[in-house]
């Protein structure tokens, strides 16, 4: 069963106001492809500070390459700024069973070693499969098993959440 | 005729009588349902009965054409030597399951047939396992080696009835011209490829747009054509008997056919792949499609088919090349060449024939009359007195060729798969039944 | 009948790697695109992703060649792939084992990707029909250059190049310059570049040195090197090989050099903005002039930084199909 979708928009403003007074001043914002790098972008415009922006594609740290392959469209990580004793805060639109955020980990390890990574997510929907929690979250949501939160950004940059039917890849 | 008949081997049979098909002699022109009778190992008569007959077996020839028993100008035996690859018991069980009665074999064996003992001795072990009629070609230079001569006699007398260098080149022409001399000398006939070895050197495929595509190193039409140019010029002075083996290309065509009209001895054959396959058939590197000479393209493939339709080419014949597994488990080009062909080409000819508009009688020519006029010997006839060599076949019979169902021992087709009509029924060798399907 | 192309499965997923002819011109763009985020993997302080963890990549090098040999081998230990290198250098049957039992020994060692190059075209084709024919579909086989039919990979990488210097193929002319009747490079970048919808390629050489039957390929002919590089968007230059002065196709490298030899003068003819490209290794001198090999057209060095970028792609989408 779902429970009624927030607003994005408004959800996006929560989560500002959670991390404005927490987040280190220099903390470079790292967001996971395509939702979180948007998110990226938004919380960089709105809270204050040196905060170098980076874009992550996990698609080749992914645990389920063996059975699904590698799948089109990925894109080049672009991390313009030394990851080795940085303070990182990664950044996703969706966290569900913790397994994409357990890949940017990894990547980012591998770009260099940070002092700290926190994790910023707009929407928290529970059914964890590791032990990752979110350091910021904008709303928990409660969502059906077999349908997908989806985030959107259209021509003007506003953003909007939409659900969709869960597709086995 | 004597009522009590006499025993043959295997299969005591006296008298025989074919009932109820549909007997072709292209030899004579018959083609008409008629009774055959056989015997002593002979023809005995075809229609009325002889005076005072009585069979002692019957066969029921319904739906069935009753033919003279196919004559092969070129089968491997692998006999002596390359016994790994086949034995003659095999192949010859092959060869009556095919329908094929008399077979030419080429000399590339292991050593080569340039010995009168080596041919002795085949010709022996021919006649014991007692299936179909062997006609060796004996080398013509020792060793095919292309430097001395063989005793063209001696092995004449010990059962040749040609000489060839089989894909051997022989590329010294005043070797080649004292070889035709000599022949001549005493009537021999020599048979030949028409290979320009330097020009085919290296190549595995025929020069096309497939080998361009696949990068396989190529063998031009040229490398026929001016080997033939060649012989023709031989032939014209010496007027040996000369029988071209494996055309392949348009233009080879066109030269044999202006040279019959200049009035050369000149016969030829044509192996029965190439009346059907080209070189698009290697696909991706099928080495089942590595053949010598080469598929080519579908411009000679029409003309090879033509040819054969107008008597520019005498004759179709298998050129039966069993080879082993590991022969063929290679990239192409390192692939040993050649194709099992023996109990494809009745069906073969049969599908030339269908596919040209070619009559039944005319087709059946090619592969029993016109053969046995190359080879020289009495063999692709059903006149009276002639030995009672038989092909029935049924002519309508649909079936798929599964390699691993052949009697050859070499399973290496590129027709694997194919669904081929016409099938060798029953097989009869001097008289006797020597096959039933 | 002809057997059926082994390099897509039941799928239609690229599941091996042999040559660029017939594939669908969405599979090569599909890999060209993965190559992108593969480039990036060389400026990292970790130059590793784990996508081949755990799997072993032999590299069957039946002809040698360090060079190819060596970008595969770094290709798939960035994938972080376990590489082992066989050199079996001359033919396998020299040794007493066929080639099919090489594989299959090294199939039973868990092989699960093939490199190979070897001297005969169609070698790789063989290899991968005998493994589809005994249901080992997950091991794949990359073809690293056979006889003179294919070496997609290197065609893969030029491709990525030009793209990359030029953008989309539907205006570009390319000249492919030098010993094409030998040349598996030649023959794999010509089917890339007619597939992709490029708008002119041209072949020059010396008639002993292109093949017959060469415009079926669609390309056309030029015998004049200054016409046929006449406005050309990029210039491939090939090796020539010592061995063809023996082979009489040509009398030496100087007079090869006077006709078909890339010198400044001579890539005048073509755009300002044109490219050059080869294969490597070079023969200064023979085919190329150190000034051009050095100038500001030359992108040879990158080409070999998109090679590793290339073969990363291609392993990853093989050894996940």
């Amino acid at each position: 069963m779902t429970t009624g979708l927030p607003d994005a928009e408004g959800t996006l403003h929560e989560l500002v106001e959670r991390m404005r007074p927490a987040v280190a001043y220099d903390a470079a914002f790292v967001g996971i492809y395509s939702g979180g790098a948007w998110l990226a972008e938004r919380l960089a415009r709105e809270i204050a500070g040196d905060h170098p922006l980076g874009f992550i594609d996990v698609s080749f740290y992914r645990d389920d390459y063996a059975t699904t392959g590698l799948k089109g469209g990925t894109k080049r990580s672009e991390i313009p700024f030394d990851v080795t004793g940085a303070t990182i805060v990664l950044i996703d639109d969706v966290l569900f069973t913790g397994r994409s955020v357990r890949a940017a980990i990894n990547e980012l390890f591998d770009f260099g070693r940070p002092a700290s990574i926190e994790l910023a997510v707009l929407i928290d929907r529970g059914g964890r499969e590791l032990p990752i929690e979110a350091t910021y979250a904008g709303a928990r949501l409660a969502v059906a098993r077999d349908q997908n939160v989806v985030l959107s950004r259209d021509a003007a940059g506003r953003l909007s959440l939409g659900i969709e039917p869960f597709r086995a890849s | 005729m004597s009522a009590a008949g006499y025993r043959y081997g295997r299969d005591a049979i006296g008298t025989l009588e074919i009932r109820n098909g549909r007997v072709i002699d292209p030899a004579s022109g018959t083609d008409r349902h008629a009774p055959v009778y056989v015997a002593d190992g002979a023809i005995a008569a075809i229609g009325d009965a002889p005076s005072g007959w009585r069979a002692e077996r019957m066969l029921d020839a319904a739906g069935r054409v009753v033919a003279p028993g196919l004559v092969d100008l070129a089968a491997r035996l692998r006999e002596p030597g390359l016994e790994h690859k086949a034995t003659l018991e095999s192949e010859l069980e092959a060869a009556i399951a095919g329908g094929v009665t008399s077979l030419a074999c080429p000399p590339d064996t292991d050593p080569p047939l340039d010995e009168p003992g080596l041919v002795e001795m085949l010709k022996h072990r021919a006649r014991l396992i007692n299936r179909a009629h062997v006609y060796p070609i004996g080398a013509l230079t020792v060793a095919l080696a292309g430097e001395t001569l063989t005793e063209m006699g001696e092995l004449a007398e010990a059962g040749c009835v040609a000489f060839s260098q089989a894909d051997t080149p022989l590329v010294d022409t005043q070797v080649l011209l004292r070889a035709m001399q000599y022949a001549a000398t005493f009537g021999h006939a020599v048979w030949l490829r028409p290979q320009d070895p330097y020009l085919a050197r290296g190549g595995v495929a025929h020069e096309g747009e497939v080998a361009t595509r696949l990068g396989l190193p190529a063998i031009p039409a040229m490398a026929e054509t001016v080997a033939l140019s060649t012989i023709f010029a031989l032939v014209r002075d010496t007027r040996v008997h000369l029988h071209v083996c494996r055309l392949s290309t348009a233009e080879g065509v066109a030269m044999v056919a202006a040279a019959k009209r200049e009035g050369l001895p000149v016969t030829c054959d044509v192996a029965v792949h190439h009346l059907h396959l080209c070189d698009v058939d290697i696909g991706w590197f099928d080495s089942m499609a590595h053949l010598v000479p080469p598929l080519r393209g579908t411009r000679d493939r029409a003309a090879l088919r033509a040819g054969v339709a107008d008597g520019t080419i005498d004759a179709v014949c298998s050129d039966h090349a069993p080879v082993d597994d590991d022969g063929k488990q290679l990239p192409f080009g390192e692939a040993e060449p050649g194709a099992t062909g023996l109990e494809l080409l009745l069906p073969l000819t049969l599908k030339w024939a269908q596919e040209e508009r070619v009559d039944l009688a005319s087709a059946l020519a090619r592969i029993t009359v016109h053969a046995a006029r190359v080879l020289r010997v009495p063999a692709g006839s059903l006149a009276v007195g002639a030995p009672a060599d038989i092909c029935i076949f049924d002519p309508h019979h649909a079936w798929r060729v599964t390699p691993a169902a052949l009697r050859s021992q070499g399973r290496n087709t590129p027709f694997a798969g194919y669904e081929l009509v016409g099938r060798t029924m029953t097989t009869i060798v001097g008289g006797q039944v020597v096959f039933e399907a | 009948m002809p057997n059926r192309n082994p390099q897509l499965n039941a799928d239609g997923a690229l599941t091996h790697l042999l040559t660029l002819e017939g594939l669908p011109p969405a599979v090569i763009r599909h890999i060209l695109d993965t190559a992108v985020p593969f480039v990036g993997i060389a400026e990292r302080e970790v130059k590793k992703v784990p996508l081949l963890r755990g799997k072993a990549v032999f590299n069957l090098f039946f002809e040698n060649s360090t060079r190819t040999r060596t970008t595969f081998e770094i290709a798939a230990k960035r994938l972080s792939a376990d590489v082992i290198n066989l050199n079996i250098g001359a033919s396998s049957t020299s040794k007493g084992e066929t080639l099919l039992d090489t594989v299959d020994n090294l199939v039973a060692m868990d092989a699960d990707l093939f490199v190979v190059r070897h001297a005969q075209s169609g070698a790789p084709h063989l290899i991968a029909s005998h493994l589809i024919a005994k249901g080992r579909t997950h091991v794949h086989v990359v073809n690293a250059g056979d006889g003179r039919h294919a070496h997609p990979t290197q065609g893969l990488l030029d491709l990525y190049t030009i793209r990359h210097y030029k953008g989309d193929f539907a205006n570009l002319t390319v000249a492919v310059v030098g010993d094409v009747l030998h040349s598996r490079v030649a023959r794999s970048l010509i089917h890339g570049l007619t597939t992709l919808g490029t708008a002119e390629v041209r072949v020059i050489g010396p008639r002993t040195l292109l093949p017959a039957h060469v415009e079926s390929m669609g390309v056309q002919v030029y015998e004049d090197m200054r016409l046929g590089l006449a406005n050309c968007d990029v210039v491939v230059m090939l090796r020539l090989q010592n061995e063809r002065m023996k082979g009489a196709l040509l009398p030496s490298a100087g007079e090869y050099f006077k006709h078909y030899g890339l010198t400044m003068d001579k890539l005048a003819a073509a755009k300002e903005d044109v490219i050059v490209m080869h294969p490597g290794p070079m023969n200064r001198g023979v085919e190329i002039d150190s000034a051009v090999a050095d100038g500001a057209r030359s992108v040879i060095l990158p080409q070999v930084t998109f090679g590793i970028a290339v073969r990363m792609a291609v392993m990853s989408i093989l050894a996940g199909a």
